[in-house]
């Protein structure tokens, strides 16, 4: 199958690059690995700051796809890439062949394993949960702990996986504070005698609106924050759960009873962006993510001519952010295939 | 019992659950600026008292909001009620009015002028 581009991933990122790039003429083949398109959005029920649907997001990149430059190949899983003198050769596990003359990677992230900070319990206690947990019960309109109970006490916590060297993630994740404010309010929306606490070590809300959500949530909803990273969960007897964590603004350490703690899940680079790093030869940084050849003035350029990056394959990314990157791959591709 | 020249140390864990929050409720319900504070200490620093001897006004909200309080029951009357923490807060708190609120509360739940 001949094509100009090969967006690989149809999440945010690579919807909107290859529905960008077919509207400007070329043709585009869209692989995806999975069944479904949209990535991690099709998982959340709002989005932060304005707290619309994802389902409208997702609507709008549909939109997208209706364009007879794209090609939609859905359930592919590349077994090898790599460039000849001519271009790109792509080859699925069902022996599909796809040629190009340049290729996006839009491969994105995978929600940090929360299993692996065992000192929360997730998997272990039942009323621990994660962010994306957390989500699909505001979906499924069920907020209720595992014992059948609305929970009255609710615990967030930020930075799970994110700015923590145990995890082998010296990087912040960016949007897990404002998604714990976000869920903070809506939890206090669905149950409005709850009390929810946020354990940060720090409130970063670089975005716009977030820092007013936070204000909203303090003054509005009531929502406290405490500083202080929970250092260890358990469970007594009636299966609520005990945290500890120091109060570092009150210079104690604190314990505090809680029905349900919410672990606010960072960022990785996602194994499918892995994957295909290591058949092209992509180069990636400290933090995993791929590398891009210019911080300030090449974001979507990679170490290979032909190859570009669009959204969170290379740094944690909202979605504002993913589609303005998306954006501007095309504009970078466009360009490269002009030469 | 016998004295075997011993003593337990008391905890300094906060213990949220054990703690009476009712001074802090008190607060919250008529001046909610209270909840807005984000512990950035600018009262404390301007704070005319807290540059002599040792009260911090950010520190007593904290212990409220936690239910801790004993210290701010010994230290909230230090305060001189100038105003600069409300000219200082870079979120509108009401700092001063929460000091008289405090003392109400005091008076009201503890049968203790402070």
């Amino acid at each position: 199958m001949n094509s100009d581009v090969i967006v690989v991933g149809a999440g945010v990122a690579g919807m909107e690059t290859a529905g960008r790039l077919a509207e400007a003429g070329l043709k585009v083949i869209l692989l995806e690995k999975n069944e479904v398109t949209g990535g991690h959005v099709t998982n959340w029920y709002h989005l932060f700051p304005d707290r619309r649907p994802g389902s409208e997001v997702l609507q709008y990149l549909e939109s997208l796809k209706v364009n007879g430059n794209l090609d939609l190949l859905k359930g592919i899983n590349l077994e090898d890439a790599r460039k000849d003198k001519n271009g790109f050769i792509l080859r699925s596990s069902d022996g599909d062949i796809f040629y190009s003359k340049a290729v996006v990677v839009a491969t994105g992230f995978d929600l940090f394993k929360s299993e692996r900070k065992e000192e929360y319990g997730y998997g272990i206690y039942d009323n621990v949960i994660t962010s994306a947990d957390l989500e699909r019960k505001f979906r499924e309109g069920d907020l209720k702990t595992t014992g059948g109970k609305l929970p009255e006490r609710i615990g967030m916590v930020h930075c799970v996986g994110s700015r923590d060297e145990k995890s082998g993630n010296l990087y912040c994740s960016k949007l897990c504070c404002v998604t714990a404010v976000k869920q903070a309010i809506e939890i206090k929306e669905h149950l409005p005698e709850s009390r929810v606490f946020c354990f940060y070590m720090d409130i970063r809300m670089a975005g716009a609106m977030y820092e007013e959500l936070y204000m909203e949530a303090q003054e509005k909803y009531g929502i406290s924050f405490i500083r202080g990273k929970v250092s260890e969960a358990g469970e007594s007897i009636d299966n609520s759960l005990i945290i500890k964590v120091e109060d570092t603004l009150a210079g104690r350490p604190l314990k505090m009873e809680l029905d349900m703690l919410v672990l606010m899940a960072g960022m990785e680079i996602s194994r499918g962006s892995q994957s295909i790093g290591s058949m092209l030869g992509l180069e990636t940084g400290e933090n995993r993510f791929f590398r891009v050849r210019d911080y300030h003035i090449g974001s979507n350029l990679s170490n290979i001519d032909g190859v570009f990056y669009a959204g969170s394959c290379t740094a944690p990314m909202n979605i504002t952010d993913t589609i303005s990157h998306a954006r501007a791959a095309v504009t970078e591709v466009i360009g490269y295939l002009k030469q | 019992m016998a004295d075997f020249g011993f003593t337990l140390s008391k905890g300094r864990q906060i213990d949220y659950e054990a703690n009476d929050k009712r001074i802090a409720e008190y607060i919250y319900s008529r001046e909610p600026s209270f909840r807005l504070c984000i512990e950035c200490g600018g009262c404390t620093a301007t704070c005319t008292t807290g540059n002599f001897t040792e009260f911090s006004l950010r520190e007593l909200h904290i212990l409220m909001k936690r239910g801790e309080n004993a210290k701010v029951r010994q230290n909230i009357r230090k305060c001189m009620l100038c105003g600069k923490c409300t000219l200082v807060c870079p979120r509108g708190v009401n700092t001063r009015n929460i000091v008289f609120l405090a003392k109400e509360a005091f008076q009201m739940f503890d049968n203790h002028a402070v």
